[in-house]
């Protein structure tokens, strides 16, 4: 101790000596294990940063003695949940969708999968919430209209081999033909205000009664008498609420006119069987299944 | 510059030993009481049974974490209904501001854990190593058989009391009979055990060698206190105007001039914080009342009034200072301050009471699927889709119907799996999902317009009692 205590006189507490300008530092001592408690943490520091890895490195960092690293966790715990999930996997591959009942596990299991699936490969073209594009023909997958079909066959089908892709023999096809190479754009135009009539929209009675006598030369061979469609053929109804490119009198004339061809990948050669059984069961019971 | 000592003081100072003499008194009689219920509150209450039915715990208290539900008697908190326990805490806030600016440290005198098992741990210091002179001795002596004896003894009984008080803590997450059996069979899962080698660390320590150090470096509330206190607050206190000059010898010269202090230090032996009292009010004091005791002892045995060191304000020490009486008691504890937290405290009280009255045993959400808001289906009708979660909070396994009101004609579709149309069942205790569809026909008026209100409603298909709620229909407009 020191033989001459600076004591302060406001609080009676002993000063460090040390003073700037008038003001003193008093001296409230801190307890000792409080020091040791710091030295610990500070050693306790360190030798994390031995232990785990730490120090920055130009190219990497250390990896630490432990030889910790959260990617390889990441892929660990990822196996053990395939490891878990083996026999339920194994199971939804071999099912027939058909006859795999709704409570089943594996059903279960399909759906949650299948909404990952859908979220990693289609929500790019059919939209995060499977309603589609219609500006850019993208089928809205939640309502009742299916140009293929709707049932979980239909779709399982529609996702393995695709449509009007050059990559699977087997993919869905059909195509209409560019009108405007074959009627005047009178015709079509008349053709159009006859559509419009069969979905009851507005449209000019005159001119649609013209245009069912070339709806009936050219277009109900697919379509069907009434524009019904036909499923076999992905021919569109065109008689309901639901267009896949849009409804209105200027996009039916450019439908007509130009037609269209949208294509969708063979699935079938880059998900698992797996993937593709989950993904329709998601789509099947998103609202629209049949 | 002024001149520095010759040697600069020390800036960290080991922990000066503090060897609290026994005292009686009704403070020390008190604290035996609050000390004896606050441990068998503590170290009982898992081991009250509860009957709730065959679906649900029968413990009284139990905080189900995996389960995430919190079981008081017949209280069963959801986490949904978590408010409950903020309320709560915003209640033990408040009383604790409430005791705290009416009666001082009183939580820290009489309640906080840290004072009742340092308490315990005194006790156990004293059966085994005898009372404060017997323990300075022994501090001081040399080490020997008979030292390492006495302390080995008293550490393991140390360490008894806090693996139970460790092991206690554990038994309000689980089935205590059940863990009980485990722990012993060594079944138990792992965070059990480390739990109670934890808690077992800390009381140990925090108990037997950091006592006072939690209070004054590591607890905040010592320092937040004083933000309670005013003049009126009644706290542990020296009548300065009575004891003072202070002196022992009492047949010496002068001794007339002498205040009622007659420097026994008895005050001083008895605090567990070691401090001295009668250096007037110091954030080191718990005013744990042990010094009024031990004063009002020597001053019943030289004849002096007791009170020397009392419960006092600080407005009565000065009004007795200049002779006049001090206020009474209700008026220093009735003051606008304390009115206050009391209001408070009791508005939050009644309101949690009301709410957990009102409570339904059915509780339901609705999100509406916003992606996309609607889907226009061939017949030109446009369906919403909800998701809907019922929650039964019940020990029974319950059928609902689902239904709509609407000023408009909207129709209702609940996904089910395969039972009656629009009925579903949810497992008891259980929270259950359900998929709505909700679907204008085009010549519904909601159809085309852009938000219709709706109400869902569930009704218990066996008790008809019902719950709602209410959500948007987004259509075409």
């Amino acid at each position: 101790m020191a033989d001459k205590q600076d004591i302060d006189d406001v609080t009676g507490t002993d000063t460090t000596g040390h003073e700037w300008d008038g003001i003193k530092e008093l001296n409230n001592p801190l307890p000792r294990w409080w020091l040791w408690t710091f030295y610990g943490t500070v050693v306790w520091g360190l030798a994390y940063t031995i232990a785990y890895p730490a120090w920055p490195l130009i190219n990497s960092a250390t990896t630490g003695v432990l030889g910790y690293s959260t990617r390889a966790e990441v892929a660990e715990r990822i196996a053990e949940v395939n490891a878990q999930n083996a026999e339920l996997t194994e199971r939804l591959a071999s099912a027939d969708l058909a006859t795999l009942a709704p409570d089943d596990p594996a059903h279960r299991f399909g759906v949650a999968g299948g909404a990952s699936v859908f979220l990693a490969h289609c929500s790019q073209c059919h939209g995060s919430g499977a309603a589609g594009v219609q500006a850019a023909g993208y089928p809205n997958l939640l309502d009742d209209a299916w140009l293929w079909g709707g049932t979980l066959e239909d779709i399982e089908y529609t996702v393995r081999h695709g449509i009007r892709n050059e990559t699977d023999p087997d993919a869905r096809w059909s195509e209409m033909p560019a009108f405007g190479d074959i009627m005047s754009d009178e015709e079509i135009d008349q053709t159009v205000e006859y559509v419009l009539s069969l979905s009851g929209q507005d449209h000019d009675a005159a001119m649609a009664e013209q245009g069912m006598v070339w709806f009936q030369e050219q277009c109900t061979a697919c379509h069907g008498d009434n524009g019904e469609g036909i499923r076999e053929l992905g021919a569109p109804t065109l008689n309901d609420a639901i267009w896949l490119y849009g409804g209105d009198r200027e996009t039916l004339i450019e439908t007509v006119t130009y037609s269209r061809f949208g294509v969708m990948p063979a699935w079938g050669q880059r998900l698992d069987e797996e993937e593709i059984k989950a993904v329709t069961l998601y789509l099947h019971q998103l609202g629209g299944g049949e | 510059m002024t001149q520095s000592p010759a040697s600069p003081p020390p800036l960290y100072v080991p922990r000066e030993p503090i060897f609290p003499r026994r005292v009686r008194g009704k403070f020390r009689t008190l604290k035996w009481w609050i000390m004896g219920v606050t441990l068998a509150i503590y170290y009982l209450t898992p081991w009250i049974r509860w009957d709730r039915g065959p679906n649900l715990p029968d413990q009284a208290v139990l905080v189900d974490l995996a389960g995430r539900r919190f079981y008081f008697l017949w209280i069963e908190i959801w986490p949904h209904e978590f408010y409950f326990v903020a309320g709560l805490l915003i209640m033990a806030g408040l009383g604790l501001f409430l005791f705290t600016s009416a009666l001082g440290r009183v939580w820290c005198g009489y309640t906080c854990p840290q004072t009742v098992w340092t308490d315990l741990f005194i006790l156990v210091e004293r059966w085994i190593e005898g009372d404060r002179n017997a323990r300075v001795r022994l501090w001081n002596a040399d080490w020997s058989l008979n030292k390492v004896r006495l302390r080995l003894t008293k550490w393991a009984v140390w360490f008894l009391i806090a693996m139970a008080t460790g092991g206690a803590w554990v038994f309000y997450f689980a089935d205590a009979p059940t863990l009980a059996r485990d722990l012993l069979s060594f079944g138990a899962p792992l965070v059990a055990y480390s739990t109670i080698l934890i808690l077992t660390a800390t009381t140990f320590v925090f108990g037997g060698f950091m006592r006072e150090q939690v209070c004054n470096y590591m607890c905040p509330w010592p320092r937040i206190q004083a933000a309670m206190m005013d003049n009126d607050t009644l706290t542990v206190a020296y009548r300065h105007w009575r004891g003072e000059p202070r002196g022992k010898h009492r047949k010496a010269k002068g001794a007339d001039q002498l205040g009622d202090c007659v420097d026994c230090m008895a005050c001083v032996n008895v605090c567990p914080a070691g401090i001295d009292i009668r250096d007037g009010q110091q954030m080191e004091c718990i005013t744990c009342a042990l010094c009024i005791d031990a004063c009002d002892e020597v001053m019943e045995r030289i004849g002096k009034p007791r009170g020397l060191i009392d419960y006092l304000a600080l407005s009565d020490e000065k009004a007795e200072t200049k002779g006049a009486k001090p206020r009474p008691i209700w008026r220093h504890v009735l003051r606008p301050r304390t009115i206050l937290y009391t209001a408070m405290w009791s508005l939050i009280g009644v309101a949690l009471v009301y709410a957990l009255f009102i409570r339904s045993d059915i509780d339901l959400t609705i999100e509406p699927v916003r992606n996309p808001q609607f889907v226009t289906l061939s017949d030109g009708a446009v369906r919403n889709t909800y998701t809907l979660r019922i929650r039964n909070l019940t020990a029974e396994d319950r059928t609902f119907r689902v239904m709509l009101t609407s000023e408009d004609i909207l129709r209702i579709d609940v996904e089910t799996d395969g039972q009656s149309p629009n009925h579903v069942t949810v497992p008891a205790n259980e929270t259950m999902q359900a998929r709505v569809y909700v679907i204008a026909r085009p010549q519904d008026a909601a159809a085309d317009r852009e938000i219709t209100d709706l109400r869902l409603w569930v009704e218990d298909v066996e008790t008809d009692d019902r719950a709602g709620v209410t959500t948007i229909f987004n259509g075409k407009g």
